[in-house]
């Protein structure tokens, strides 16, 4: 299984190669892609740069143009396709249908990758993108469980690609209009979910309150480890109760997960993560590497390597294990 | 009220009825089409579970009759397809309906498209849709019929419109808006049950379960694997604008009200009938929930903005 790391600068691009990844994903520093964070992403030069040096260390680049074409400014999405082709990309991930159309349209011979932001959750979405635009990967949505990826990649005629670790998601990827509810940003549109520029934190009565736009998502009594305040991991009640009604405040983790990931027939496995520093991003990589060759080997795979890494703490193997199922 | 912000807009703006989205009882989801049928101003509506297929063998049985009796007193009718489809047994009930010759199919997921082929048909709004070169291209592959994501703007409304004029576009008029979707159940989380083992506790909430921030700011509303806006949408104040955009229909989406009065507003205040303030006040009496209108403005979409006090303020100032 190819391991997939995330780049959110071109130093930590180089970090993740030489801890050992097969391939790197990244984007261009504008809206084209889903991770459009402040001081984050690749100039036109850094992305060709990044690509030969990547190159040269026989590692792959995989150039992420993956929200959604904002009306009227298409252009911006055919010159990210363009300049990343130029660049030499291994392969685009598009989320976009007018995007991959374009894609398959004007370079027939540029591989194409399915986002997990285009919510292809089951075989006739994906064969959908390999019949009309020759997709050659789908990134699969998080809310699927091992058994029914196992089924996905037995019946489509193409790469599966999951997440391993990282941010988790529990709507569909794609499909999910929370965080712009609260802010007026959306991962669709602006390639950001429940952004810092709208978070605001405040005391009150000796609590830690958690503010996204003008909603209360969390509040923490003292010395209990305040997660960030992404929407769906927030707290809040009903009249049937109150909690963390969505998803706990924890992240992905699928070490365990993956002699039956390999069994199922997947692909390559996903870091999820641009936006991380160099550190963070050197240790997950060199940690899924070791993990990886102990599972080759027949070892047994490390599972707790990387606690400590996760946001609030906490991680679960997410719908992997489908235990609410 | 003054002729000021009396509606221009000419007959050309319609009226869709969205799909249930909550698990109502079948007799009484029936009898809502029924009343529908015979006294909604509604020219075209959606009919089918679209959101949980656990709950589609109920009303299964109410269907055939509900779209006879639609059809019977002239709505077009249209099938909804699920949102999400991760089950055999789900993709199967979608190709039937896909191979139905007789029925336009509304596509809320792209695997139906496969199905359907180039056959003519509707897309609803949870195929993301975000500029006109995508419009183009499901135009071209036999979309006569596009309801927008809820959350575009009225600027890129306007842009996919211009596009396309031989398409008929719709966008989210009235009701809770759908905010996200899931595999996993929130009900069954909340009531501490698995999602095959639900029990059905999405039906006690028929309008939606209200959810609440810590500090009671009304927020969110649960529906099962559906999460949509507390909020209700209201476009009152935007159908000049819309209309203005080459938006041809207006989706009202059904909460726990009176929706033929909800469609008697909205077509009121389309015809110039009642001016937009009147309209929001009935609509206020049908359904007292607080209204928002944001998406249209690009800002969050839980705010309101009040277009046709702005546009007084303007006139004034002039």
């Amino acid at each position: 299984m190819e391991l997939i790391c995330p780049a959110g600068t071109p130093s930590a691009l180089r970090d993740a190669v030489a801890a050992g990844a097969d391939a790197i994903y990244c984007g261009f520093s504008d809206e084209t892609n889903a991770r459009n964070f402040p001081g984050l992403n690749f100039s036109r030069a850094e992305m060709a740069e990044s690509i030969a040096h990547a190159h040269d260390e026989g590692a792959l680049v995989l150039v992420a143009i993956n929200t959604f074409a904002r009306a009227g400014g298409f252009e911006l999405w055919q010159r990210a396709v363009d300049d990343a082709v130029d660049a030499k990309a291994d392969a685009l991930i598009v989320a976009d249908v007018g995007v991959m159309e374009y894609v398959a349209r004007a370079h027939p011979q540029q591989r194409l990758h399915v986002s997990v932001q285009a919510a292809a959750a089951n075989p006739d979405a994906i064969q959908f993108y390999v019949d009309r635009f020759n997709a050659k990967r789908v990134v699969l949505p998080r809310v699927l469980s091992v058994p029914e990826i196992a089924a996905i990649a037995k019946a489509v005629k193409c790469e599966t690609e999951v997440f391993i670790f990282g941010g988790l998601c529990v709507m569909e990827e794609g499909r999910c209009s929370l965080s712009s509810y609260a802010t007026g940003k959306s991962p669709n549109m602006d390639g950001v979910c429940s952004p810092a520029s709208h978070i605001q934190y405040r005391e009150e009565n000796g609590m830690l309150v958690s503010r996204l736009g003008e909603f209360t998502i969390n509040k923490f009594a003292n010395g209990e480890a305040a997660a960030y305040p992404t929407l769906c991991k927030g707290r809040y009640q009903t009249s049937e109760g109150a909690g963390y009604l969505f998803e706990d405040p924890s992240s992905l983790d699928a070490t365990t997960m993956l002699p039956e990931l390999k069994k199922a027939g997947v692909s390559a496995l996903k870091i999820e993560g641009r936006q991380r520093g160099r550190a963070y991003i050197e240790r997950v990589v060199r940690t899924f590497r070791q993990a990886l060759s102990a599972l080759d080997q027949g070892l047994p795979v490390p599972s707790d390597a990387l606690r400590g890494l996760s946001e609030g703490q906490s991680t679960t193997v997410g719908a992997y294990k489908k235990t609410w199922r | 009220m003054g002729e000021a912000n009396q509606h221009k807009a000419g007959p050309e703006m319609k009226l869709t009825l969205g799909p249930v989205l909550y698990n109502w009882k079948p007799e009484a989801w029936r009898d809502f089409y029924f009343r529908i049928a015979e006294e909604a101003p509604i020219d075209t509506v959606v009919v089918g579970e679209i959101v949980c297929s656990k709950r589609s063998p109920f009303i299964a049985e109410h269907i055939p009759a509900v779209v006879e009796r639609l059809s019977s007193c002239g709505k077009d009718v249209v099938m909804g397809s699920l949102t999400l489809m991760s089950l055999t047994r789900e993709r199967n009930a979608m190709a039937e309906l896909a191979a139905a010759p007789e029925l336009t199919m509304e596509v809320n997921d792209l695997s139906c498209l496969g199905m359907l082929g180039d056959r003519p048909h509707a897309i609803g709004p949870f195929v993301n849709i975000y500029n006109e070169a995508t419009a183009k291209y499901f135009a071209s592959h036999g979309a006569k019929r596009i309801c927008l994501p809820p959350e575009l703007p009225l600027t890129a409304i306007r842009t996919i419109a211009a596009a396309l004029p031989d398409v008929t576009f719709e966008v989210f008029g009235f009701g809770r808006a759908p905010l996200a979707i899931s595999a996993r159940c929130y009900h069954a989380r909340l009531n501490k049950l698995s999602k095959d083992n639900c029990k059905f506790v999405c039906e006690q909430d028929p309008d939606g379960l209200a959810v609440f921030t810590l500090d009671n700011e009304p927020f969110l509303a649960m529906n099962g694997v559906q999460t949509l806006s507390y909020a209700c949408t209201s476009v009152l104040g935007e159908i000049d604008d819309l209309t203005e955009a080459g938006v041809r229909s207006l989706r009202l989406s059904p909460q726990q009200c009176d929706m033929v009065e909800v469609a008697k507003v909205y077509r009121d205040v389309i015809d110039g009938k009642r001016s937009v303030a009147e309209g929001a006040a009935a609509l206020t009496a049908i359904y007292p929930i607080p209204v928002a209108n944001g998406f249209l403005y690009a800002k969050p979409g839980s705010t309101f903005i009040n277009n046709v006090a702005e546009a007084q303020r303007t006139a004034r100032a002039l």
